[in-house]
């Protein structure tokens, strides 16, 4: 299984890509390739040229910037699950990079391409989601910031266009209570359903593969802003939410399972 | 497209699609067999090699990523002399493998786990390991080889 042809460049800069993917329309980036390459495998996706910035290096850090971390696009998930600065000041990231497929997954993977991937089903975004992470965004007329509760659009869709590259992602410190709830039943898997909370100020609740993109849980959130109980809140896990049924769960199924995992994890942020 | 890199310490060099996997590069064009195809969807570990010293799965990987890189696969872990790694003579001191497909795929996983964990414990194996299957040998004897291997290469 190889995917069909394609031409391939590697950028040495952010600008290079910047002006390549301005010029071709069909032109993708490529970063660890362990989302774009399995997709091109399958002939879901054709790309024209593909855009190597995996070797962008000044693209890679992890920097205490006082009230953030700040991450490079192309940080391996090995270097945020191992990164003391991560450890120390967003306890939750390191433990859900910890979490991604294998280590050898973790080797090639980068925070900026499971974050401009967007899937519903992936831990990371669902983590800078929860951790209201902020996203910086490069293209020829400048330098953009998003909130990460704006970038995430529908199916494997989001907020960046053709000609943009996502730089940084700026993750505020979250030292207080958290958990990430991820359920699966086989090693390296996929969550069925996953929950991310981070108590900092509010408490904030992300779920993943409860719909086509990482969402919020905005029903949970505004009843625990409201006093309700943890109990009482859970309860509301999957309001509004109309979560895909596949071969692993059905839809009434993963709402169970948000509730029961939404519960756990506020008993677990709320104790640590 | 030419493509330069250094494979079990040796430099080569090839003409290649873009769209070669690393995995059909060093099988095909360097007929290092070794390293097999197992489920070739990035989830058996069947086809782990390492990229800078580090474990990564070949077939989720262009060879044109790999330009440049030092490539180790299984032919490169015995000595010269073919005096085997302290991991493959682990896993056959301790009956690592039946049929071996997945042996290969395991011995670089987890001399990949030992360079960033070497003492780990039997958990942090397993889970070190988690992205490679073996439909054989209900992984104990690879658990076994591979704390084995950390006790020997501590001493070496
Ligand atoms: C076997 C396996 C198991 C996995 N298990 C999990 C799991 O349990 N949980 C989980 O969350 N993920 C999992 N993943 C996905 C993994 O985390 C990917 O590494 C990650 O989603 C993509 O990062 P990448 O650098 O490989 O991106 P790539 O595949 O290189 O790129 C992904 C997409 O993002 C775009 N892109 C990449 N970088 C940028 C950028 N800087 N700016 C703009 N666009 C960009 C690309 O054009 C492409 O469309 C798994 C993957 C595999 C192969
Ligand atoms: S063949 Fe590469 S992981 Fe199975
Ligand atoms: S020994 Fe046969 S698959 Fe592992």
């Amino acid at each position: 299984m190889f995917p069909s042809s394609f031409d391939y460049v590697r950028a040495s800069s952010v600008s290079e890509a910047i002006s390549i993917l301005n010029n071709e329309e069909d032109a993708k980036l490529i970063a660890g390739g362990h989302s774009l390459l399995p997709l091109m495998k399958l002939r879901l996706a054709n790309p024209s040229k593909l855009v190597d910035i995996g070797r962008i290096g000044d693209l890679s850090y992890i920097a205490d910037r006082g009230d953030h971390v700040a991450i490079g696009a192309l940080t391996r998930h090995a270097a945020i699950e191992s990164s003391d600065v991560v450890k120390a000041s967003v306890p939750m990231l390191a433990y859900v990079a910890s979490l991604v497929g294998d280590p050898s997954v973790r080797h090639r993977g980068t925070l900026g391409g499971s974050v401009s991937h967007g899937d519903g089903a992936s831990d990371l975004p669902a983590a800078i989601l929860a951790l209201d992470a902020t996203l910086v965004v490069t293209s020829a007329s400048g330098v953009r910031e998003v909130a990460a509760k704006d970038f995430f659009k529908g199916f494997l869709e989001t907020d960046l266009n053709q000609g943009e590259v996502l730089t940084e992602i700026k993750v505020p410190k979250a030292t207080g209570g958290w958990s990430y709830q991820k359920f699966n039943r086989r090693a390296q898997d996929w969550a069925i359903v996953g929950v991310a909370a981070v108590r900092n100020g509010s408490t904030k609740i992300s779920l993943v593969n409860m719909a086509s993109m990482p969402i919020r849980a905005e029903a949970v959130e505004s009843a625990l802003s409201g006093g309700a109980s943890i109990e009482e809140a859970a309860a509301l896990a999957s309001e509004g939410i109309e979560p895909p049924s596949d071969l692993n769960a059905s839809a009434d199924y993963r709402r169970h399972l948000a509730s029961v995992l939404v519960r756990r994890a506020l008993v677990e942020a709320s104790s640590n | 497209m030419e493509v330069t890199m250094t494979v079990n310490g040796a430099k080569v060099s090839k003409d290649v699609e873009p769209r070669t996997l690393l995995v059909h590069f060093v099988r095909d064009n360097l007929g290092l067999t070794g390293t097999n195809v197992g489920c070739d969807t990035s989830s058996c570990g069947a086809c782990t090699v390492h990229v800078n010293g580090e474990s990564v799965k070949s077939c989720t990987m262009l060879a044109v990523q790999a330009d440049g890189q030092e490539i180790t696969t299984i032919e490169g872990m015995a000595q010269a002399n073919g005096e085997m790694h302290p991991m493959q003579k682990a896993f056959q001191e301790n009956h690592g493998l039946q049929c071996g497909y997945c042996t290969p795929g395991m011995v670089m996983a987890a001399t990949s786990l030992l360079k960033e964990n070497p003492h780990p414990t039997e958990q942090e194996v397993r889970n070190g390991l988690e992205g490679n299957l073996c439909r054989c040998t209900g992984y104990h004897n690879i658990v076994k080889a591979v704390l084995a291997a950390a006790d020997g290469m501590a001493e070496v």
